[in-house]
């Protein structure tokens, strides 16, 4: 390994012309420093710019500002066939016309590898993916989750640096998709290559990532370990694309070094001892944001500080968890609490127009700049 | 009642349709074994085998082949034979190039996009609904304007003129066959998701094994269909044909209109027989090969 890194992106622009005639930047002065044997993910929404990013790493695209970098080499117009990235696309693209063993082996004739080592390693690959004796059928002879696996072995046994995921799991089922992520991220593990996984499920990123870079019109928002990104979201868009988040708009009031207090209008009342981010001024319009799993309700008992009283306008049962819709003066406040105890009687649980308190833990809330 | 229940007037339509389809078919390869050389009215088949064809009048009494009669005809009829040749010839080189430069065209159609592409589109069309005696007469005029300057210019004489033959035949029916190729071919790739070239870039190959491996492959039922249209086509051709033939390239459809301007023997029907027979022979082999893929792909 020559580099660090494994794929670089610097200050890369794409341009498309709409067909409208105008210009469109796809992709948006994008940095990214992907590392050797990372787990690293682009989540955002469709047309963030996630999988043009990843096209022109494995060079479909040129850019049209800027360099793309495989391990350390700048790539400029090299051909996808002189890249060693490999690509697992969203539709799969398997060779209809070819057996499943075809399809595998295809890579490995390119490289001129002899036959009988196209054949040892292709019986590997199959045996790996889990699709042992399945070498004579047709792509269409298998259903979803096993065209994945082929998939998946087709660009594995070429042994690439890097490997491309372009939503790989969004055509399966839920519960195929959740065992097909473990599978995945322990497979990377286990031949430490480096992958990068563009995908809009942000449960997903989660839990497969060692970084997640989130992109939104263009541009990374925030790259980081998932519990960066979730606790520590670098801003509205962030902290409102991955997970939920109650926002209350208000000012700073009062700043040290390390804490701010932010006067809410709306609840007219100051939310103090909040740890702050960089860059913020005091009398700054800001927004506070707090999870709702990270509000606590407190029934009785006398307000505190960054407590307040609210009534219960909504209750939602969804099994592990229980969503509360709360309101303090007008402003709506969601809470998420989990079922730890059966809630089969009615007493144990929250009812409709319900008094209660809120209680926004300083240090679980954050201080946001306003988009 | 029975909601499937066939109304009479579906097995009346169908009725006529084959009808309409089919007898006229049924009635020619009847007609090709007709005692009657004046081939009016069908007289019963030749009864007999003998030595040496026996007539009385216009009736064949008894033939060698017997009732085969007008296909041994046909079979010592050089001109036929020689007219035979010469539209395979023509069929099979022009469906050859025709196939290649129609595939090349939606290719190019489908993946980019250039100014003068709606143009291009439309252009396809032309060929196709302009009346063809409206392009025959255009493509004789061309071709014998610029053979007029090619052969003054050079001062050619005798045998090095160029004149109509062969080649001009083969390239004006793969000027009319292009549009179609392109289109049967351009309706295969509708479906056809460029991630597939995609991959095939992705593990390794170049833009002409991607062609070769992945692509052709892939759209080579849409390829074959367009190169049998084209194919029967020009089988079929008359019009444009008759415009620009010469000495040595008459085909069967100009043969046989010159029969017909002379005297209609069963011959004729007899050739029609063979030709039918042929066509249906190529039809069912492209259905057979294009069955025995998609068992395949499915």
């Amino acid at each position: 390994m020559t580099s660090e890194f494994a794929v670089e992106m610097r200050d890369v622009v794409k341009r498309f012309i709409t067909p409208e005639g105008n210009e469109m930047a796809a992709v948006d002065h994008v940095t990214m420093k992907i590392r050797n044997g990372e787990f690293f993910s682009m989540l955002g929404s469709s047309g963030c710019g996630k999988t043009t990013s990843l096209r022109m790493i494995a060079g479909f695209e040129w850019p049209t500002e800027g360099e793309v970098y495989i391990e350390g080499k700048a790539m400029g117009h090299t051909p996808p066939f002189q890249r060693k990235v490999n690509t697992v696309f969203q539709s799969y693209a398997l060779f209809q016309h070819l057996t499943i063993y075809q399809n595998v082996a295809f890579g490995l004739e390119m490289e001129n590898a002899k036959e009988d080592e196209i054949k040892k390693r292709v019986g590997r690959a199959l045996d790996m993916v889990q699709l042992t004796g399945m070498d004579r059928r047709k792509p269409k002879q298998l259903s979803g989750g096993q065209q994945q696996r082929v998939a998946l072995a087709r660009a594995l046994v070429k042994t690439p640096d890097v490997l491309l995921l372009d939503e790989p799991l969004g055509a399966l089922d839920l519960k195929l998709r959740k065992e097909m992520q473990l599978e995945l991220k322990a497979l990377q593990q286990q031949l430490g290559i480096t992958f990068i996984y563009v995908t809009h499920d942000q449960e997903e990123a989660l839990t497969m990532s060692d970084r997640i870079a989130v992109m939104s019109k263009g541009k990374v928002q925030q790259m980081g370990t998932p519990v960066e990104v979730y606790e520590r979201p670098a801003n509205k868009f962030v902290a409102d694309f991955i997970g939920e988040s109650n926002f209350l708009e208000g000012k700073i009031k009062s700043l040290t070094r390390k804490e701010a207090s932010v006067f809410i209008p709306g609840l007219n009342a100051e939310v103090t001892g909040m740890p702050i981010s960089e860059g913020l001024a005091k009398g700054e319009e800001v927004v506070v944001s707090i999870r709702p799993e990270k509000v606590r309700l407190v029934e009785k008992g006398a307000l505190k500080m960054n407590m307040f009283r609210g009534k219960v306008t909504n209750t939602v049962y969804i099994g592990a968890d229980t969503h509360i819709y709360t309101e303090v003066h007008g402003v709506k406040l969601k809470v998420l609490e989990q079922n730890r105890i059966s809630r089969l009687d009615p007493k144990s649980f929250y009812t409709v127009g319900q008094d209660v308190s809120l209680l926004l833990m300083p240090e679980n809330t954050l201080v946001l700049k306003k988009d | 009642m029975n909601p499937h229940r066939r109304s009479p007037l579906v097995l009346v339509t169908a009725f006529f349709v084959y009808f309409f389809l089919y007898a006229p078919i049924i009635a020619l390869v009847v007609y090709s074994f007709n005692a009657s050389r004046a081939n009016v009215k069908f007289e019963g088949f030749i009864p007999s085998f003998s030595e040496r064809v026996v007539t009385e009048g216009s009736l064949v009494k008894s033939s060698p082949c017997g009732p085969f009669h007008w296909y041994c005809d046909l079979a010592k009829n050089r001109e036929v034979i020689e007219a035979a040749k010469n539209t395979l010839t023509i069929a099979f080189t022009a469906t050859t190039i025709a196939t290649i430069i129609g595939t090349m065209a939606a290719l190019a159609l489908q993946r980019y996009d250039f100014k003068l592409k709606p143009f291009s589109q439309l252009s396809l069309y032309i060929p196709i609904v302009i009346p063809e005696i409206v392009m025959g007469i255009g493509i004789l005029t061309l071709f014998s304007q610029v053979f007029g300057w090619m052969n003054n210019a050079f001062s050619l004489s005798g045998d090095s003129r160029w004149t109509m033959g062969l080649g001009t035949v083969i390239v004006s029916h793969i000027a009319f066959m292009v549009p179609f190729v392109t289109l049967v071919v351009q309706a295969r790739l509708q479906g056809f998701d460029k991630s597939y070239e995609e991959a095939a870039m992705d593990l390794g190959a170049n833009e002409w094994i991607t062609f070769r491996r992945v692509t052709l492959p892939m759209i080579l039922p849409g390829v074959l269909s367009g190169a049998l249209l084209a194919f029967t086509l020009s089988l079929d051709d008359f019009v444009i044909t008759f415009f620009t033939n010469g000495p040595g390239s008459t085909t069967l459809p100009i043969y046989v209109y010159g029969l017909l301007r002379r005297i209609i023997t069963p011959q004729v029907n007899a050739l029609s027989t063979v030709w039918i027979l042929v066509v249906l022979a190529a039809v069912l082999l492209l259905q057979i090969v294009q069955g025995r893929e998609s068992k395949q792909h499915s």
